[in-house]
């Protein structure tokens, strides 16, 4: 069973008398651990068919199966239960809250889970080990530089083992060399841990990390590269 | 961490205008503290007089005198035991800032009435055997230095005496407390006969009666009974018991409740605006950050519950210390009160309940539309915020 499949997924934003047909009858398949890179103009619905296999979007019409879950299924409160257990998300610019340091960042998730106090610290000094950053949890947000926050914002995604890391253009806000560190950092997380990454990217160099790559426009899936 | 640490971290999140909305709430409810103790001082005022006493003024008019003639119908009257008098003198001791009440009155039957009250009977004998004696409370005698054998001169405002002269001069020949634990009402006291002959007018009248029943439920009996006594005479009455006539007294200042609960109202008013306002700046600058909460599968009512517990937590702080502070500062501005002879001012649990969870009403209230906001946000509208 594939880790993500779309069937005729479609999506309509409507605005006033303006309607936006941003996806037209997606069809996808992602196996359990790949990395997929999702490229395309802007405006093409790169974003909107992450943020559906996400679950922090709904599809207009068509089927959404991710981790074995029909999303269209489930309800609001669910689909967050759904998202805790099984996504990471990792967005452009980090999306860290300022006021908590990166400790604290990186332990919200499991504030959703039954773990003690304890282990959910522990939890987070591992996840910040894993990339690279035990050395900085008691710092601020504004008080690292743009690759490490982005690496704070991998180990929150990653901190409750989720089997899926969803980044949208992770890598676009960072210079080349660290954009670099990031994506070796997400190979790793695919290879040696066996995440299915799923990333949009504008950048082909950050492309060429994946696996697979899907080019989509206007709507469509236009080409599939290997 | 837990909701809670998040709650405080975001609080923190621009502290000087956390702390001037605490600093504005806790204003706000350190006045309903004081207004509120005042208006519930106000409302009970004379709460715990005597109930088997009554008092009997003129039906009209407060002011009105009552002729001393009536003592004699009144004692007649089925239930009544004892009766005294009393008149309000005015006038003023020095400075009109010295505020007392002044009152002549019958001293054996006034301290016989008024049984909790102490006073040597050596004292009280040299008060009934002097014509121009006084007695003053123990409390006024420490407030302005006075002594036995002093002379205290009052300034009349209401009653000059026969020869034009407004200044009256007393013999303090004696000091009174009070038999138990309570306050007891400071007031200067002396001889009626002696006012009553020296006074320009007025002569043969008493400002009212107060009488001590044979038992306190027949209260509304014996006052219709006395009430119908005069009721077609030239001078009908009114009779209360004492707990009613200090809160009617006390009312002649104007409705302190209804003062009260209208500058509370402002306050708030304006206190309910301020913090609205406040939290909807709070919660529209971190817009991006609710979404990536529910993003982290935060569901929609936690990320409600996290803004609406924000708000509560903020109105409760600033209630809690503005309460607070004013209990701290109750002994002395019941100092205060009581030295300006308005009684000893004490913040009642309900009052300080009610302003706690008033607080948090207010909290509630405030957040409320932050958090029902919050709880609509769609993840993918909140993210493109970032």
């Amino acid at each position: 069973m594939p880790m993500v499949e779309l069937k005729d997924v479609h999506k309509r934003f409507v605005k006033g008398r303006e309607v936006v047909d941003v996806l037209m009858g997606i069809d996808l398949r992602v196996g359990e651990g790949d990395f997929l890179a999702l490229m395309g103009p802007s405006g093409s619905g790169k974003t909107t068919l992450l943020n559906i296999i996400g679950g922090i979007d709904s599809a207009t019409s068509g089927e959404v199966a991710v981790a074995g879950e029909v999303l269209t299924a489930l309800g609001s409160r669910q689909l967050a239960r759904w998202r805790a257990a099984n996504i990471g998300f990792v967005f452009q610019f980090y999306n860290l809250l300022p006021v908590l340091n990166a400790s604290r960042n990186v332990e919200l998730p499991l504030l959703l889970t039954k773990l003690s106090g304890q282990d959910r610290r522990k939890n987070a000094a591992t996840a910040l080990a894993i990339v690279g950053l035990e050395d900085r949890a008691q710092h601020k947000p504004g008080e690292l530089s743009g690759g490490q926050q982005q690496r704070v914002a991998i180990a929150r995604a990653i901190v409750a083992d989720p089997p899926i890391l969803v980044c949208d253009e992770p890598t676009g806000d960072l210079d080349r060399d660290t954009a670099e560190e990031v994506l070796d950092l997400l190979g790793i997380l695919n290879r040696d841990h066996g995440k299915t990454i799923l990333m949009v990217t504008h950048d082909p160099k950050a492309a060429d990390h994946a696996k697979r790559i899907l080019h989509l426009d206007k709507g469509t899936l236009v080409q599939q590269a290997a | 961490m837990n909701l809670l640490v998040l709650i405080r971290a975001n609080l923190h999140r621009r502290p000087t205008r956390t702390y001037l909305t605490l600093f504005s709430v806790l204003v706000a409810f350190l006045l309903f503290t004081i207004l509120r103790t005042m208006a519930v001082w106000f409302e009970g005022a004379g709460g715990g007089a005597g109930a088997d006493r009554l008092v009997i003024t003129a039906k009209y008019s407060i002011i009105e005198l009552l002729p001393i003639s009536q003592r004699r119908q009144i004692e007649g009257i089925d239930g009544v035991e004892a009766i005294t008098h009393l008149t309000w003198f005015g006038g003023n001791y020095q400075d009109p800032r010295n505020f007392f009440p002044k009152f002549p009155v019958e001293p054996r039957a006034y301290f016989d009435m008024y049984a909790e009250l102490a006073i040597d009977p050596a004292q009280l004998d040299a008060f009934a055997n002097t014509r121009t004696g006084a007695v003053a409370s123990l409390d006024m005698m420490e407030d302005y230095g006075w002594k036995i054998g002093d002379k205290i001169p009052i300034d009349a405002d209401i009653y000059p005496m026969r020869d034009g002269n407004r200044l009256w001069e007393f013999d303090l020949v004696g000091a009174y407390g009070s038999k138990t634990d309570e306050s007891v009402q400071s007031a200067l006291l002396f001889h009626y006969d002696f006012f009553d002959e020296a006074r320009a007018y007025g002569q043969g009248g008493v400002g009212w009666w107060t009488v001590r029943i044979d038992a306190p439920d027949r209260a509304p009996e014996i006052a219709s009974v006395i009430d119908a006594q005069f009721e077609n005479s030239m001078n009908p009455t009114k009779t209360a018991t004492e707990d009613e006539f200090f809160r009617a007294f006390a009312a002649q200042v104007g409705d302190i409740g209804l003062m009260a609960n209208g500058i509370l109202g402002a306050v708030f008013f304006s206190i309910l605006l301020l913090t609205a306002n406040t939290m909807r700046q709070a919660l529209v600058e971190r817009v991006p950050e609710l979404g990536v909460l529910k993003t982290l599968g935060f569901s929609n009512a936690k990320v409600a519950l996290l803004v609406l517990g924000e708000s509560v937590t903020l109105c409760v702080l600033g209630g809690v210390l503005g309460v607070g502070l004013t209990w701290l500062a109750a002994p002395q501005l019941s100092a205060f009160m009581e030295a300006a002879n308005i009684g000893a001012l004490v913040i009642s649990g309900s009052t300080i309940g009610l302003g706690i969870g008033g607080a948090a009403l207010l909290g509630v209230v405030v957040g409320a539309q932050p958090a029902w906001y919050a709880n609509r946000l769609p993840i993918a509208e909140a993210l493109r915020r970032s």
